[in-house]
């Protein structure tokens, strides 16, 4: 029903995406703290939308039209600053402020310090909720906006999500999108461990989404979905998108214990080789 | 000076304490919310894996599991972090804990500012405020490790709800851990003028008092763990006794303890009461200690505050 992605697109889109891996390790050794696990699971379906699927201007983040994009899961912050730096957006040398005191770049996404977050987020199950607003915002306004909220698996054991969720169902939001960075896994382990959260895609389904099950490292897969998305307006979409946690980085992929700690430096060096980054360790 | 005080983390004597008394009381049981690595609850967890409910990114939920379970006649100690504990789950823990009297005790880790990286959505400096207002509520503000472990075990022998705040960092060992509920401990004698400390900042409150000590000032440090039950006869003792007070906490001083002992001084025996804490404004991503200072906490502006004070009791020009 959608076009295949063009070749080049595609080639783009993962040439930005090894980039911002690369500075996710960087900036997270800098800081000696961050979550670097749920960044790099969450870098695919980042930079898809941000270098290809969304509507705004660089310069002028406040646009009225511009569509949106809600990081749900507000300590994936640093592939968000990763992907603003490798569009040209900030400058690559701020990236290695991030967390530190005074930096635009806080611990999660924030609106006060930086424009182009459009919700301050952290504690999770807010998020979406926002979007949902959002989008009610622009419907009434006959905005053109898209809004896009990215979750994560962990924060939907939060009854908060789903609250919002039943919202966007009800008022049937085509203009919502809800991405769901299925890993697997939260803080202290595995997902379905802690507290199961599947059926996943059928829950989605059961609260009046028109759902879409993709690999989230896929990029052509990544692209139809979202070109899927714009075409349902009578309902929001979701897109369940599974991915691997610490994708990228052959010792952090699939591990917990990545979830909320920085690389020492051995850690880093060993992950920017795995990356192919000339540059190496920045100082700290 | 003092040699710097070695230091010890409060969450490890926690999670260690929670374990030692899950080990006498086969009727505890423990609640986390997808933070137990770091609040130290796994100690329990892998003890006792069948008396342990993770139940992941669910806090109002967690706290009503929890009183369901205290409702059964068992003592619950459920914990993650205070911003989520206090923040996230409020009305829970109002009315499946407080108004139900449930017997759940809650140890809530990375209090305050000293959270420090993670930002000012993760750095609660209102949960004292929100806590203490609570009817029926204990409230603990532990200053170190021997102070955790005594009010974690006199939470657990009493019934009724409890909040304990914990912070992340380690702290220095400042008391000899014999913690009393309602009671609020004389860390250090004088009668120049009083300084009430809570939790990080009991160990500067030390260390400005033994600064002014060396010029003659003679400063009483009272660390006030137990907030509430709130010690009013020993705080009223010491506005007549050094006539001025200084309360230092990590928290907004729009609702913290400083408020408190301004209100009860005030209405029983009215002294100069000066707040150091963190003013109306939220925090933000910092390396912890750094924080204490941008947000008008250092020693500077204790020792100022201080002389301020002395000044105006007319003890110094
Ligand atoms: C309400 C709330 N509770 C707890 C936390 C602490 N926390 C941060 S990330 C996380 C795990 C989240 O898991 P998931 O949503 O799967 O994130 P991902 O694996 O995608 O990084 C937790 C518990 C939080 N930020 N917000």
């Amino acid at each position: 029903m959608t076009e295949e992605a063009p070749a080049e697109l595609v080639a783009t889109l993962r040439d930005a995406a090894v980039k911002i891996r690369r500075e996710i390790i960087r900036m997270t050794y800098a800081a000696g703290s961050g979550h670097p696990g749920g960044s790099l699971s969450v870098t695919d379906l980042v930079t898809a939308l941000l270098f290809h699927e969304l509507r705004y201007d660089p310069q002028r983040p406040d646009w009225p039209d511009r569509d949106r994009l809600v990081m749900s899961k507000g300590h994936a912050a640093p592939a968000f600053y990763a992907a603003l730096a490798i569009r040209g957006i900030l400058p690559p040398e701020e990236l290695l402020t991030l967390r530190k005191l005074g930096s635009r770049l806080q611990g999660h996404v924030d609106r006060n310090k930086l424009p182009w977050v459009e919700a301050s987020t952290g504690c999770l199950g807010q998020g979406i909720g926002m979007a949902v607003g959002m989008a009610l915002d622009a419907r009434l306004a006959k905005r053109p906006s898209r809004v896009y909220a990215v979750l994560g698996d962990g924060e939907c054991q939060s009854g908060w999500t789903w609250e919002a969720l039943m919202a966007g169902g009800h008022y049937r939001l085509g203009n919502l999108v809800a991405i769901l960075d299925r890993n697997g896994i939260e803080t202290d382990g595995p997902t379905e461990s802690i507290m199961g959260i599947e059926p996943i895609a059928d829950k989605f389904r059961a609260f009046r989404y028109h759902t879409l099950e993709i690999d989230g490292h896929d990029f052509p897969a990544i692209l139809r979905a979202l070109a899927e998305a714009r075409t349902v307006t009578d309902k929001p979409t979701a897109i369940v998108a599974r991915t691997v946690k610490g994708k990228g980085v052959s010792f952090m992929e699939g591990q917990h214990s990545w979830h909320g700690k920085a690389p020492s430096a051995a850690e880093a060096e060993k992950a920017l080789r795995e990356l192919g980054d000339p540059r190496g360790v920045p100082s700290r | 000076m003092s040699a710097a005080r070695p230091t010890e983390s409060l969450r490890d004597a926690y999670g260690q304490t929670l374990v030692e008394l899950g080990e006498r009381d086969p009727n505890l049981v423990a609640l986390d919310a997808d933070l137990s690595g770091s609040t130290r609850t796994v100690l329990f967890g892998r003890k006792f894996p069948e008396r342990f409910f993770n139940v992941g990114v669910m806090e109002p939920s967690m706290m009503t599991i929890a009183s369901g379970l205290a409702l059964g006649g068992r003592t619950v100690f459920a914990s993650t972090f205070a911003v989520f504990a206090a923040g996230q789950a409020y009305n829970a823990v109002r009315q499946s804990i407080c108004y139900n009297r449930a017997n759940v005790k809650i140890v809530a880790t990375h209090g305050g500012l000293l959270v420090g990286a993670d930002g000012g959505t993760h750095q609660i400096i209102e949960d004292i405020g929100l806590m203490q207002g609570l009817p029926g509520m204990t409230v603990i503000v532990p200053a170190d490790a021997p102070t955790t472990r005594a009010a974690v075990r006199a939470v657990a022998e009493r019934s009724g709800p409890a909040y304990l705040r914990l912070t992340r960092e380690n702290l220095p060992v400042v008391t000899d851990g014999t913690f009393r509920l309602g009671t609020a401990a004389e860390l250090r004698a004088g009668n120049d003028l009083t300084i009430i400390a809570v939790g990080a900042l009991v160990a500067r409150a030390l260390e400005v008092a033994e600064e002014l000590g060396e010029v003659g000032i003679s400063t009483r440090v009272l660390d006030l763990a137990s907030v509430k039950p709130f010690d009013a006869p020993t705080v009223l003792r010491a506005a007549r006794e050094t006539g001025a007070i200084l309360v230092l906490e990590e928290h907004t001083v729009v609702t913290g303890v400083g408020a408190l002992v301004a209100s009860v001084t005030s209405e029983n025996y009215p002294v100069p009461v000066h707040r150091v804490g963190v003013p109306d404004v939220f925090g933000e991503s910092g390396e912890p200690w750094a924080l204490l200072d941008r947000f008008g906490l250092s020693k500077e502006r204790i020792r100022s505050e201080a002389w301020e004070l002395l000044r105006i009791r007319g003890k110094v020009q």
